[in-house]
């Protein structure tokens, strides 16, 4: 690892200040390997450790909202989540391993935006609004590239609001060695519409408007039949080609609304 | 640049002054000399280095050491009562859950966090529960089953005492 200096502050608005020059830590579990690799190297880290106005789970009427710094496994054990948004919960419990859970948190990995990540899928899927300490961003303008999002230098997410579902689910095909989504598809039927949002196959989470479209005739996996996705541009490596992973898509879509119907 | 910080390891204060790109598992290892957290694949993939902070079940390798500052921190050497091994310890000896034992103590502080939080798994759930955590030997059987018997013995103790 490089050197760098390193800054633990105490408030968002210090957080804030610090992050015009430097790489935000939030959990470390992507941040710390890609620093012992050398393939991030920042000037000055800013950890968030110290925020803990940025961790908790909050249920209020129609939302849950999740703190930035929330840990993978207190979503996953949250009962309110459990209770309110099943889906996320287990979305959260697929993350990784137990002790990635233990220290990797929502706002890193949606500031990370790592093409097989699990979060960015629920996001997207759930029309979640992302909250800075500057402004809202919508889930569906937040992702904008591999590993880019809207986030601005100095930008740091406070917290994810979900609004919650009719009924939801997020099935994922996992690496079988990191866990990773090869591909992972959450869908959910929300007040405003039906959403389908998939994340591992491409550069980035994205919707699927036909599957949506199907899905809004009627929510059942045999209105599925008979889609397929292309596989032109998707990430491909030892665990599986682009075709693979595009095979992959409509499967994942249709577990995904069989588990929603069977809440 | 140096930090300082000061910190709880196995129930002894500890106070330290770290380069920030100090590990925790080298502050362990290195500057406190507790050797018994391993470093086996230092990329996050193995849980060698399993410790807890906080109650929590870590790797070390991916956690700052300034990241640990005001944290209670138990390695493998602070489980044992004086001479009594912990019961996760004891069922390992027990049933053999172990070939070179490189991986062990990563796999018992894992255990130990796991059967915390569900006091009563089944096998399904144990395996699930070591997904981070890799025997090399793929001694996984006996070690399923020394994590099955601990949970029984943990069991009896809370319904003794």
């Amino acid at each position: 690892m490089h050197p760098f200096e390193y800054v633990r502050p105490a408030t968002v608005d210090q957080a804030a200040s610090a992050g015009g020059q430097g790489s935000y830590l939030a959990g470390g579990m992507t941040m710390l390997p890609s620093m012992k690799l050398r393939l991030s190297n920042p000037e000055r880290l800013i950890d968030l450790g110290g925020l803990a106005e940025l961790a908790g789970v909050t249920v209020t009427g129609d939302r849950v909202t999740i703190g930035a710094m929330t840990r993978h496994a207190d979503v996953a054990h949250s009962a309110d989540v459990r209770r309110v948004l099943p889906a996320l919960a287990e979305l959260a419990e697929g993350i990784g391993d137990p002790l990635v859970r233990n220290r990797g948190t929502i706002g890193g990995s949606i500031a990370n935006n790592d093409p097989s990540a699990d979060y960015p899928g629920a996001v997207l899927g759930l029309g979640a609004t992302v909250v800075t300490n500057r402004r809202e961003i919508a889930g569906d303008d937040f992702f904008t590239g591999m590993f880019t999002t809207a986030l601005q230098p100095g930008e740091l997410i406070t917290r994810v609001s979900f609004p919650l579902p009719v009924r939801a689910a997020y099935a994922k095909f996992p690496s079988p060695a990191s866990r990773y989504a090869m591909v992972g598809v959450f869908v959910a039927e929300t007040r405003s519409g039906i959403r389908v949002a998939v994340t591992g196959a491409a550069a980035c989470v994205y919707r699927l408007p036909e599957f949506e479209a199907a899905l809004a005739r009627r929510f059942a996996p045999d209105s599925l039949q008979g889609l397929t996705v292309s596989g032109d541009g998707f990430n491909q490596d030892l665990h599986g080609s682009a075709e693979y992973r595009a095979s992959l898509v409509p499967v994942m879509a249709r577990r995904a609304v069989a588990a929603a119907l069977a809440r | 640049m140096t930090i300082s910080i000061s910190l709880e390891v196995n129930g002894r204060p500890v106070n330290a002054a770290v380069d920030p790109r100090t590990l925790l598992v080298e502050l362990i290892r290195r500057d406190l000399q507790l050797t018994g957290t391993h470093v086996a694949c230092d990329t996050s993939q193995c849980g060698a280095c399993v410790v807890h902070v906080d109650g929590r079940a870590v790797k070390s390798c991916t956690m700052l050491a300034v990241q640990a500052d005001g944290a209670r921190v138990v390695t493998i050497e602070g489980l044992a009562d004086g001479n009594t091994l912990h019961p996760v310890q004891e069922a390992f000896r027990a049933c053999h859950g172990l070939q070179c034992g490189f991986c062990t103590p990563g796999m018992i502080m894992t255990a130990v966090d796991l059967l915390r939080r569900n006091p009563n798994p089944t096998d399904a759930e144990i395996r699930e529960g070591l997904e981070g955590n890799i025997c090399r030997c793929t001694g996984y059987q006996n070690i399923v089953r020394a994590i099955a018997q601990a949970s029984e013995t943990l069991r009896n103790q809370n319904a003794a005492a």
